[in-house]
């Protein structure tokens, strides 16, 4: 008797997991007279949630301002906003949800790399459109991708530009064990080899580790002259931590962090971290008339706690930047407004940014930051001009075996 | 106990199963979209793994919170020969190595990769690999008569240790993005409204052949040896049975079930990583199983389907609130109703009648350790 | 020889956090067979036990610091005894039960602190007198935050072995471990022995999570990154054996952190998981074990 299965409960259930799935409200049509879908597909839950949150108010702010504003091409923008549950599996069926069922003229969003390749195909398989917020370990260019972050050359390759410059000549790399750091260290490996500069060491520890007395012991031990930093996450929390216990200190040995932002600072403890370096194309202290504005609707549509930072701007970049490009297609069109892309300019917060169109990434300025007492990171240092995007390394001759 | 029904009343579960399948089966393609139809497909991959834990774990008492593993192994040595195929036909691609192997710079194909230009190697050993892993294991740590909360432990750790190094072998595995971007199988594009409704039916197919070996299986001479074994282990010792060899073969079947199930999913969801079949997704599947029933092969497959609808359904809308809805299920079903969603008219019964509560299943109630 | 001494601290220093993390658990597991799911989020509740006395009620470092220990036991040690009372008293004998039903707690917790305290991670300063370290020989490098839960570990030991092998209750304790049957015929109250055993094992994780808060990130995922390897330990350490844990914690981090010299820490971890399951081929129970006197 125990075991016996009421089947009428199961079948039940079945019937209504049928119905769940089945029932599909009728898409809408994406574009039409008085309104324009696109879609937002971010983790709203799950380990990455923390992060990409951010960037969903970003997005939702400057699609706020340009309905304020009359829309785009006359018509609403009408947000679906999906949740790719920190989870590539989910991302990719999410997106396929956005591009078939809701018929989104444009997408923004992902932010790792394993949600950015996951959604990849499923972008070149409908045309469909993706906004890529996030710096990235760059060797991509999809003709379906805008990628409004930095590639190697507006980030890596400047800060280690930078450090040279400074005199820092032997470098200590850690990162955790996934595909960026993993790339962004082979280029510091070449970069070194070709400019004379010395790796002392490159560890890798996994995705979530705390435990870092082995690492900042040997950093202590060998006193590199700077630590290349390409850890993510909670990890950067027990690193700075143990650093400092470590006796670490940030004048003798900074470590320069390309994935530490303003909104992490706060987690890792600003006394933890300060006088260390980071290497962004924007801070929320950069001195332009258009961040001042941002800096202050965001403070105003979301508290005056809330800090901004490199990703959630090149998020909110990415609004305008379509808009203008389908307004210079005049047409919402995903052929059209790709083929407007090259060359499209913004006054963004971060400065004057244009679309490259060969790589579909962008024109931008590379800054080397200091952390201040108060959690937040002041300029030390920019390129002299906006760097174009190389996401292959094909302009650096000591970067032929990286690309080849 | 069962055998006390009458032919008809014992084969009419099945029977009301078997038929809803087909059913479903012949209607859906027609009533779906191929987006829904598409997500339906990746569900009925979870029931497959279901059914699988419902054997090792309701029938043979070995609670396994590392089937990820198993699903794994599967996903990667088909989605291995898809990436494979993609490689060989994408005309920009003039080196003939995956995508991302390029970026590790890889100049050769890796002998680990070298068989699986052959599908039948790839599908062989999506079904073998984890079988062979799950013997190898069960036979070293059931022959230690370890069980009980020590299994569990230990194949959560081998979940977490699978994904470090996964994560760790980047440039055989891919690394956290893992394996992406499958466009064809043998020429034919996976993305066709045909190849879907095949890969559903193929799905579907595959379910119900596994539902009805696995019931077969716990119906027969040896189910009943095993449900002896996890009722009481060390009588069944004292009778002369080793009980090594059918709790191995039993969770073998159950990782081989994961296997399968990881093959067709890959096809079906374009993508295998990391993610998908740590720690944390393997308590998933176990949960499933609990709130279908785990002493039942159907409740099991049921609930895995419901659990994944329901989590596309609630988890966008209400994230936080599913979490808790989740976390709240798990507790209900475990505390009032162990049978699981199967067993619910069983235990309302029990609950309304004064008769005591079933003891056969725990036969020891203050047993320290297991 | 010389990398296996400048890591000898370093192994200690990860053994201590292991040991701290896993003796709640072997407490409960040891004493009632009870798999505590639920720990790590027990261990994240110390840890906020920390912030809230430092952000909310705005008290300085350091007497956060000390305040926040025997608060946060009581506060963790409180909700073991309601889960106890509640939940698991009714599954004992059903071992795999209290596990899932645990995991179930440990997810509402942590969305809990994820709706209470927002899922970034938040900053619990250490005090001044914690954030150096002494340099050994010019190579060995001890922080003075590892020091400290050294010192908490091995007090938090010294406690326990006192409590169970010298106090009365502590005495009930082993004799219910040995045989429940038999200590209750004696008289001994085994409902209430319980409730003890896992006010006072929950509440090890409190302690824990207040020390963590030293040397790691205090988020609502906080314990989760800890309680895969504190089960390793117990598993290894063997049943309701507080030297087993002792021996575990310690074995594991020298382990860790001589691979670790010559490996990075994700192979590190791989091969640590790899001598586990070897390990556990020649003691299937772990290093010690209780001789139960009952029929099992």
């Amino acid at each position: 008797m125990r075991t016996r299965p009421t089947h009428t409960a199961l079948a039940t259930a079945l019937a209504l997991t049928i119905a769940a799935t089945g029932c599909t409200t009728p898409g809408p049509a994406g574009v039409d007279d008085d309104t324009v879908t696109v879609g937002m597909l971010h983790s709203l839950s799950g380990t990455m949630a923390i992060s990409e949150v951010t960037v969903r108010d970003a997005v939702q702010l400057a699609i706020d301002e340009i309905n304020a504003d009359g829309g785009v091409l006359g018509r609403q923008i009408e947000p679906v906003i999906e949740d790719g549950a920190s989870d590539e599996a989910t991302f990719a069926e999410r997106a396929q949800k956005l591009l078939t069922s809701d018929n989104a003229a444009t997408v923004f969003g992902t932010w790792t790399s394993a949600s950015r390749k996951a959604v990849l195909p499923v972008f070149e398989r409908n045309n469909g459109l993706l906004w890529y917020p996030v710096q990235y370990e760059g060797l991509e260019a999809s003709d379906n991708i805008v990628y409004t972050g930095a590639t190697t050359n507006q980030q890596i390759i400047p800060a280690l530009d930078h450090l040279r410059e400074q005199g820092h000549t032997s470098l200590y790399l850690v990162g955790s064990d996934y595909v960026f750091p993993r790339t962004a260290n082979q280029i510091i490996t070449a970069y070194a080899q070709a400019h004379d500069m010395d790796i002392v060491a490159e560890e890798y520890t996994p995705m979530g580790h705390t435990e870092y007395s082995t690492i900042t012991n040997d950093i202590a031990r060998h006193e590199p002259d700077a630590v290349f930093n390409t850890l993510n996450g909670d990890s950067n929390v027990s690193f700075f931590q143990q650093l400092r216990s470590a006796g670490v200190q940030a004048d003798h040995t900074p470590v320069l962090s390309v994935s530490v932002a303003e909104e992490e600072i706060d987690g890792i403890g600003a006394d933890n971290i300060t006088g260390h370096l980071t290497a962004w194309n924007y801070y929320q202290s950069t001195e332009t008339e258009p961040n001042s504005r941002f800096v202050q609707a965001f403070t105003d549509t979301y508290g005056p706690d809330r800090v901004t930072s490199d990703p959630m701007q090149s998020a909110y970049n990415s609004v305008h930047l379509w808009k203008a490009a389908v307004e210079e297609a005049d047409s919402f069109d995903v052929d059209d407004v790709r083929a407007a892309l090259d060359g499209i300019t913004i006054d963004a917060p971060e400065g004057t940014i244009s679309i490259d169109g060969p790589t579909q990434h962008l024109v931008k300025t590379s800054r080397v930051g200091q952390v201040n007492d108060d959690g937040l990171i002041d300029q030390i240092w920019s390129s002299p001009e906006p760097i174009t995007p190389d996401p292959y390394l094909e302009s650096y001759d000591w970067a032929t075996d990286l690309h080849s | 106990m069962t055998h006390t029904h009458p032919t008809l009343t014992r084969w009419r579960g099945p029977i009301t199963f078997i038929t809803l399948l087909a059913a479903a089966l012949l209607l859906l393609p027609l009533l779906l979209e191929p987006f829904r139809l598409n997500l339906l497909a990746q569900y009925l991959c979870y029931s497959i793994v279901a059914l699988g834990i419902a054997l090792a774990w309701g029938r043979g008492g070995m609670l396994t919170l590392g089937h990820g593993v198993y699903f794994g192994l599967g996903a990667y040595a088909m989605a291995m020969h898809l990436t494979l195929e993609r490689a060989a036909h994408d005309p920009l691609n003039t080196t003939g190595l995956p995508q991302f192997m390029q970026v590790t710079g890889a100049t050769e194909l890796p002998l680990l990769w070298q068989p699986f230009t052959s599908a039948t190697f790839a599908i062989t050993t999506a079904v073998l690999a984890p079988a062979a892993l799950a013997t190898l294991l069960g036979w070293s740590v059931f022959r230690q008569r370890v069980k009980g909360a020590y299994f569990a432990i230990l194949n959560q750790a081998l979940a977490a240790a699978f994904v470090l190094l996964l994560i760790g072998q980047q440039h055989l595995t891919g690394g956290t993005n893992g394996l992406t971007d499958f466009p064809t199988f043998a020429g034919h594009d996976l993305y066709t409204p045909t190849a879907q409704t095949t890969l559903y039916t193929l799905t579907v197919l595959t379910l119900a052949t596994l539902y009805l070996a696995f019931r077969h299986l716990t119906r027969s001479r040896y189910g009943k040896l095993l449900t002896a074994i996890r009722d009481a282990e060390d009588r069944v010792r004292y009778l002369g049975h080793d009980p090594t060899w059918p709790k191995t073969l039993a969770y073998a079947l159950s990782a081989t079930a994961a296997g399968i199930a990881g093959a067709l999913f890959v096809p079906i969801m374009g993508i295998i990583s990391p993610t998908l079949i740590g720690v944390i997704p393997s308590i998933m599947m176990v949960l499933a199983v609990a709130i279908g029933g785990r002493y039942s092969l159907a409740g099991a497959a049921t609930g895995a389907l419901l659990i994944n609808a329901a989590q596309t359904t609630f988890a966008e809308t209400f994230s936080g609130t599913w979490t808790y809805l989740q976390g709240a299920l798990f507790v209900i079903v475990i505390a009032l109703a162990p049978q699981g969603l199967a067993g619910l008219t069983t235990t309302l019964k029990n609950h309304l009648t004064p008769t005591p509560p079933e003891t056969t299943t725990h036969p020891q109630p203050h047993k320290a350790h297991t | 020889m010389e990398a296996l001494l400048t890591q000898l601290p370093t192994g200690l220093a990860i053994g201590s956090v292991l040991l701290l993390a896993a003796l709640g658990l072997n407490f409960t597991f040891g004493q009632m067979g009870v798999i505590n799911m639920a720990h790590g989020e027990f261990i994240m509740v110390g840890a906020y036990t920390a912030f809230v006395l430092h952000a909310w009620i705005g008290l300085d470092p350091a007497t956060t610091l000390l305040l926040a220990l025997p608060l946060a036991f009581a506060i963790t040690g409180t909700l073991g005894w309601l889960l106890e009372l509640g939940l698991i008293r009714h599954f004992y004998g059903r071992p795999l039960d209290t596990l899932l039903l645990t995991f179930g707690i440990g997810m509402i917790l942590q969305q809990a602190a994820r709706d209470l305290f927002g899922a970034p991670n938040v900053d619990v300063p250490t005090p001044t007198w914690l954030t150096g370290g002494i340099t050994l020989f010019d190579t060995v490098r001890i922080h003075h935050s590892r020091l400290f839960i050294l010192a908490l570990a091995l007090t938090a030991v010294a406690a326990l072995a006192y409590y169970l092998h010298r106090s009365r209750p502590g005495r009930q304790m082993r004799a219910v471990i040995h045989n429940r049957d038999l200590a209750a015929t004696t008289g001994i109250n085994t409902r209430k022995i319980d409730a003890t055993t896992f006010f006072i094992g929950s509440g090890l994780a409190g302690l824990a999570g207040v020390a963590l808060t030293l040397i790691g990130p205090t988020g609502p995922t906080l314990g989760t990154n800890y309680i895969v390897d504190a089960f390793l330990v117990v598993v290894i350490g063997g049943l309701g054996q507080l030297r087993g844990t002792v021996i575990a914690a310690f074995a594991l981090g020298l382990l860790n952190a001589t691979v670790e010299a010559w490996a990075d820490a994700s192979l590190a971890k791989l091969i640590v998981f790899a001598a586990i399951i070897a390990f556990l081929q020649a003691r299937p129970q772990g290093l010690f074990t209780v001789k139960t006197r009952s029929l099992t």
